[in-house]
């Protein structure tokens, strides 16, 4: 085992390397591209085995990595944004066919207007496709999520692919220390990929992902494709728990921080959680009772787990770092429903949303997110869902429409 | 926490800087986060790198809020608003230059109420974009400015993020590091880690409730031509083409026809002229000319020498 400064994107590399994957299939996207850039140059110098191929388009990539998987093979892939989208319709194709791999996407704002940095609608753009949803905060938890991913996919009870998602630039272009663990270790952990059933070879002629007409030959097919993504959430604490014992790093469904004697607490994904961290010490030196909840899983939706963290919580600020137009937060309106049938005494949500295209979020707003949902719970009066953004941000948006021409008026 | 920001230009090696600080920080036992910001950059454009260390885990990300320590490689970045070098400073950050000028000149005219020091005469070229090891010069700079890192452990650090440049490079920035490292040994500590404000602290964010705004003005839509000429490119800049009229034979298009940025015009005359707010210094203009009426000098002598308070 090695401790060294990786970025997000070569946590991602290390993680496919480590797994011993036999093939890569790759197109280029900002800020993905190193990820295949590293896979190319150790495949390139015999560092790696396995074989890369550099596809057309996403569309045809991620069609060879559900073919690939299909055969038995390990496979690994990576993309990002735009890239995810026009790969959108393999995504729900190559999840039918329950091929299991793992597809590293490195999220970015979706066009238009066309942007660089991250924000989760195009992850969440994919949450209906069948693949599981892995959401990480560090480079270590994109290398490390990257090995239980394929745990996850290959297991019987699954078989579904996989989307690792990290974000760009606050981690896919930032070091941070990262445990590479050995090889040894990772095969005991993550065995050779066995596909039993699902082998399809030349000379053993079977068909896949055949047309059924009919509704319910249909229904039959992808109902149970639901079933075998809800049955992550019973295998995932046994291989989380495989994975501590080989790692000593132990991951669960949610990460949950001084939720102990949490009075409240922020609901959030992905990296920008960690700013929530500091957040939160912050404001438990200034005598609060605050925690915060962050579901790795996406997909399947972890509601029992939300559920139970949550119990006796009485206000959370569930910051979404995308948007569904015409609804508002997708991690505010899942989490409702999940609270909303179950039986416990829900905490009140407010709603925020920031993030969006890399915009930051400061301290400052963490506080007053605090503030205000305290007050909410207080005062029984609910807030309207609210966009992080300021009065001089809108200032700068006014430069900006003027030199656009903007027709005021 | 240790918060450092390098700004620099595209090509001088910022990114290696943030780079060579973080892994030495780690090698000494920290918790570390660097990274650079990437945008639209090429050679010569404002781009800014940074470095996070704590023996604590690191509860932040992104750009840093409010820096202890930001070293500038080229100073003309502080003459424009463009690239941020002082956003976020406080009275207790310090501000590095690598400037001919005093450091006491750069804190009168920027009104910085921090402190303000510069590199040691680094080599002898006065050109920033031309100092081949200035990158490695300001991680040396910032490695002796927070006093925990020791020069073994810089040089290590060097090694190891130029090592696939090849041995000679590798030879060459270890010398201008470590020789800017013991000049420097003055400084070493000027930089404490800080601690951050408490929650009473800090200002309400002045959030507002957003307007709606119909399609005519909410589209993200540009509605008239040419309206990149508000953006001065030219300050990209690091060789400046001057025409030299007294050669010019007035062909009065191929230097203008071969400009990818549209900045030479032909006046009446039939005289070029170029833009400086838009030439990126490509120098196509000087490869092009038949009669070699086009030269290049070095930018940075030419925007301290112009610069009387105006814009490049
Ligand atoms: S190409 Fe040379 S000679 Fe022709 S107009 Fe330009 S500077 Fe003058
Ligand atoms: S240097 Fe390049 S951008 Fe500038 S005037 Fe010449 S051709 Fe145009």
């Amino acid at each position: 085992m090695t401790r060294r400064l990786l970025t997000g994107n070569a946590a991602a590399a290390w993680g496919a390397r480590l797994a011993e994957v036999d093939y890569v299939p790759a197109f280029p996207i900002t800020p993905q591209t190193e990820i295949i850039e590293t896979i190319a140059h150790w495949m390139d110098q015999g560092e790696m085995a396995g074989r890369f191929t550099t596809l057309e388009s996403e569309h045809s990539m991620i069609t060879a990595a559900g073919s690939a998987a299909a055969t038995g093979t390990r496979v690994f892939t990576a993309t990002s944004s735009q890239g995810l989208l026009y790969g959108m319709e393999m995504l729900y194709t190559v999840a039918g066919w329950r091929a299991p791999f793992v597809l590293m996407n490195v999220s970015r704002g979706l066009s238009s207007p066309i942007t660089l940095e991250p924000d989760h609608n195009d992850i969440l753009a994919a949450r209906d496709s069948g693949f599981l949803q892995i959401h990480c905060a560090t480079c270590q938890e994109v290398l490390d999520s990257v090995l239980l991913a394929f745990r996850l996919a290959e297991d019987d009870s699954v078989r579904l692919p996989v989307i690792v998602n990290q974000d760009g630039f606050y981690l896919s272009y930032t070091r941070e220390p990262v445990e590479i663990p050995d090889i040894e270790e990772v095969r005991k952990f993550l065995p050779a990929f066995d596909p039993e059933n699902t082998q399809f070879r030349a000379g053993e002629p079977r068909s896949q992902g055949v047309a059924v007409l009919g509704g319910a030959f249909y229904s039959y097919f992808r109902y149970e494709m639901h079933l075998a993504c809800l049955n992550t959430l019973s295998v995932f604490d046994s291989i989380a728990q495989d994975f501590a014992d080989h790692f000593g790093r132990k991951y669960g469904i949610l990460e949950t921080y001084q939720m102990d004697d949490a009075e409240f607490c922020f609901v959030m994904a992905g990296s920008f959680a960690t700013k929530a961290k500091n957040a939160v010490d912050l404001l438990r030196d200034a005598g609060w009772k605050i925690g915060l909840v962050r579901p790795r899983l996406i997909r399947p939706f972890p509601a029992d787990a939300l559920c139970r963290a949550l119990t006796g919580i009485h206000g959370v600020a569930v910051i979404d770092q995308n948007l569904s137009m015409g609804k508002g937060g997708i991690l505010y309106t899942e989490l409702a429903s999940a609270l909303y049938s179950s039986n416990s005494n829900s905490p009140l949500l407010v709603s925020y949303i920031g993030g969006l295209g890399g915009r930051d979020i400061t301290r400052e707003e963490f506080f007053k997110m605090a503030r205000e949902t305290r007050h909410a719970v207080e005062t029984g009066k609910v807030p309207l869902p609210r966009l992080l953004y300021t009065e001089d941000e809108l200032r700068q948006m006014r430069k900006l429409q003027t030199i656009a021409h903007a027709p005021w008026g | 926490m240790y918060r450092i920001r390098f700004h620099g230009r595209g090509g001088q090696g910022m990114k290696t800087a943030s780079r060579i600080l973080g892994t030495a920080f780690f090698l000494e036992g920290f918790e570390v986060q660097d990274a650079q910001r990437y945008g639209a950059e090429r050679r010569g454009a404002p781009i800014f790198a940074y470095v996070r260390a704590s023996r604590e885990p690191i509860k932040e990300r992104g750009i840093i809020q409010r820096p202890d320590l930001v070293i500038v490689a080229d100073d003309t970045l502080l003459l424009i608003d463009a690239p941020g070098v002082l956003k976020g400073m406080t009275p207790q950050s310090v501000l590095l230059l690598n400037s001919e000028e005093e450091p006491k000149m750069w804190k009168d005219r920027l009104n910085f109420s921090g402190a303000v020091f510069a590199l040691p005469d680094v080599q002898d070229l006065k050109e920033p974009t031309e100092q081949l090891h200035i990158g490695t010069v300001c991680a040396a700079a910032g490695a002796r400015f927070v006093g925990v890192i020791s020069q073994k452990t810089l040089k290590q650090a060097i090694q190891d993020e130029l090592d696939i440049l090849g041995n000679q490079i590798v030879e060459e920035n270890l010398e201008q590091a470590l020789r800017v490292y013991d000049l420097m040994e003055a400084y070493a500590g000027k930089i404490k880690p800080s601690s951050e404000p408490a929650v009473a602290d800090y200002p309400d964010p002045a959030w507002i409730e957003m307007p709606y705004e119909d399609a005519r003005i909410s589209a993200p839509a540009i509605h008239a031509a040419a309206t990149s000429l508000k953006n001065p490119t030219g300050l990209w800049r690091t060789l400046r083409p001057v025409i030299d009229y007294d050669r010019c034979h007035r062909c009065s298009s191929i230097c203008s026809t071969f400009c990818p940025e549209n900045a030479i015009s032909v006046n009446e005359n039939g005289y070029p002229q170029i833009d400086y707010q838009h030439c990126k210094g490509c120098l196509l203009c000087m490869e092009q000319c038949p009669h070699h009426a086009i030269e290049s000098s070095l930018e940075h002598t030419k925007t301290l020498e112009s610069d009387k308070g105006d814009e490049i």
